[in-house]
């Protein structure tokens, strides 16, 4: 079992949205910002499918489908680097580079404290300011190597007052 | 004359975004005034007279649109404002969904009204996951203030907005995707006819247009249709908001009347500023990843649906990405032919394995590896996937694609014989340092 989030959590959630299967997006979205591993485990999926009155399989079609969805844990920070043609065009290329250094990971992979993941996705829209990253709601552009270590200092000083 | 325009963006910057009050202040909901005042039908008439074409990329008449779902009979009807903007290099929604939400929630009132609908939608991407939080807030105030919700501004008209979200999948912005994404399903593409104006949401006819066609509608009422249209062209009625990026000296979102030329949403002062670190520039993207990319013979275009078309080129979603001498075009297509990878949902097999037959070739030539032959295998790809494709993402998916090699045919050229003009493909070692 996982250590994430309770029945009861997953219950409120769903209540919030009045048990409609149409928030069924909304749902899970939340279900995995609220997991602190960006992810949605099989036994949330099947609550959801429960609680929904959909088959699991359904609940699947939809987590597979999304970009946005993981089956599998992340990192409490999911860096998520632009990799469409506007953003490589001013340099994002580079900034790829310079986050693996600083978090001596590869792209895909996950920091051996669990605190990031990096992470390739599509265009958010923040090609005036690429090269651009997304962590969670927030969004970082006009990137160099000293924004960069900027930016994972800060996030890793929030996550130790945390502690 | 000046070449930016704020007409729909005026108030982007300028007011709380979720105050009806600060709203009001600054003109809103005049537009809704008016409408309440007037017949379903003058309103349609009024929208077609201001020549709005759809903002979302298809081009489509709006006018036309809703006169189409007006002759339908069948209730409920469904209003949907399409808020998924992922066309890469387009942000032009976002800037009126987080900057004057309440202008798009007027479009959508007006909306509602025309067709005596009880319930709109807008769907907003995942990835706008802060703004869906100020566009609630702008609803909630809206209701409050009685502009939604039961008996609007005293009428016995009832109407409420629901936000959904979307969770990361740029065909969902295909319309048909779209609805089935509201609906709670994964959100691959519909089989069309029915169109959706007849069979749509919940299987009810429905209208889907763009944020900025919305936020258009307002505007068009309160003016009204012919001074919207003195903005524009003869034929492209108003303004557009372009999105500047790339390699640009001014990247960002800017209004402009449609007449304007590309050269100068390029270098214009007020607008691109020219090309940045004193480079030359090399080429342009229109309309997002499925656009067309255009040359420098092609600077001195009109920026209008009929100048641009009739040069190869189209509006699409507002996109310009602007590309300097230091780019290559075969390396810039590979990023563009691996988004669709990316996103195509998988349905059908052109678009699915199109794609990744595209990318594997635009590969060979920039490892230089192509030979003569791959220019045959190109074209027949192309063509199968802009022909035989399920949806507009497969549909256009090559379009890039064939627009560069027929501008840039040199180039490929070159890569064939072991050269990258650039200077981007190949190792130090082939290009002999
Ligand atoms: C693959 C694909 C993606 C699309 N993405 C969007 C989008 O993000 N936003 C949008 O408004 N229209 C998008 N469209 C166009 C819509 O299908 C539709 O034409 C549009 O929402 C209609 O609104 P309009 O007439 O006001 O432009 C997309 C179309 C395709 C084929
Ligand atoms: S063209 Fe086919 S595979 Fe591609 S997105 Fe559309 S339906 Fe899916
Ligand atoms: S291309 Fe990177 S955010 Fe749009």
């Amino acid at each position: 079992m996982n250590d994430g989030l309770k029945k009861e959590q997953i219950l409120g959630i769903i209540e919030k949205k009045n048990g409609e299967k149409e928030q069924i997006l909304s749902i899970l979205m939340e279900i995995q910002k609220e997991s602190g591993k960006n992810y949605v485990d099989k036994e949330w999926a099947r609550i959801v499918a429960d609680e929904l009155g959909i088959p699991l399989t359904k609940v699947y079609d939809v987590l597979t489908f999304y970009a946005m969805f993981s089956t599998e844990p992340r990192g409490k920070y999911v860096i998520e680097v632009c990799n469409s043609a506007p953003c490589h065009v001013v340099n994002g290329s580079a900034v790829v580079q310079m986050f693996e250094e600083e978090l001596g990971i590869k792209m895909g992979e996950t920091t051996a404290d669990g605190l990031f993941t990096l992470q390739y996705v599509p265009c958010f829209g923040a090609c005036d300011i690429g090269p651009a990253v997304k962590i969670g709601e927030k969004v970082y552009g006009n990137l160099t190597k000293e924004k960069v270590t900027e930016l994972l200092n800060s996030y890793r000083e929030v996550s130790t007052c945390q502690k | 004359m000046s070449k930016v325009m704020p007409l729909i963006s005026a108030n982007c910057g300028k007011i709380r975004p979720d105050s009806v009050e600060e709203y009001i202040n600054v003109g809103g909901f005049e537009g809704l005034k008016k409408a309440l005042k007037m017949e379903p039908t003058q309103i349609i008439d009024e929208i077609k007279n201001a020549k709005l074409l759809g903002r979302g990329g298809a081009a489509y008449p709006v006018g036309s649109k809703w006169q189409q779902l007006y002759n339908i009979e069948e209730s409920p009807k469904y209003i949907v404002c399409n808020a998924d903007e992922g066309e890469p290099g387009t942000f032009k929604d976002k800037l009126l969904l987080e900057k004057d939400p309440l202008r798009i929630i007027e479009g959508m009132i007006i909306a509602g009204y025309v067709f005596n609908s009880q319930d709109g939608y807008i769907y907003i991407r995942g990835e706008y996951e802060a703004i869906q939080k100020g566009f609630q807030s702008a609803i909630d105030n809206a209701v409050e203030n009685g502009y939604l919700g039961n008996n609007i501004l005293g009428t016995d008209y009832c109407y409420n907005l629901h936000i959904m979200t979307g969770a990361g999948a740029y065909v969902c912005g295909e319309n048909s995707a779209l609805l089935n994404s509201i609906e709670g399903k994964a959100g691959r593409p519909r089989v069309k006819p029915p169109h959706l104006a007849e069979v749509g949401l919940f299987g009810m006819p429905t209208l889907v247009n763009n944020v900025e066609s919305f936020a258009n509608i307002s505007t068009i009422i309160s003016i009204g249709a012919e001074k919207y249209l003195s903005y524009g062209t003869p034929e492209s009625g108003g303004t557009k908001l372009v999105c500047l990026s790339g390699q640009v000296v001014n990247p960002g979102v800017y209004e402009v009347p449609f007449g304007v030329t590309l050269r100068d949403i390029i270098y214009d002062s007020e607008l691109g500023g020219g090309i940045k670190d004193g480079k030359n520039l090399k080429f342009f993207h229109l309309g997002g990843q499925s656009g067309p990319c255009g040359s420098l013979s092609q600077l001195d275009t009109t920026y209008c649906y009929k100048a641009l078309r009739a040069n190869g080129l189209n509006v699409g979603s507002g996109a310009v990405v602007v590309m300097d001498e230091s780019v290559c075009v075969i390396d810039y297509l590979k990023y563009v032919t691996e988004f669709f990878i990316h996103e195509s949902c998988g349905k059908c097999t052109p678009c699915r394995e199109g794609n990744k037959q595209l990318y594997a070739i635009l590969d060979k030539f920039t490892k230089g590896e192509a030979t003569s032959g791959d220019y045959i295998l190109l074209k027949r790809i192309s063509d199968v996937m802009a022909k035989a494709s399920f949806c507009g993402l497969g549909q256009a998916a090559a379009t890039a694609f064939n627009t560069c090699l027929k501008n840039f045919r040199s180039e490929f050229d070159a890569h064939l014989r072991g050269k990258c003009p650039a200077g981007v493909c190949f190792t130090k070692q082939e290009r002999g340092e």
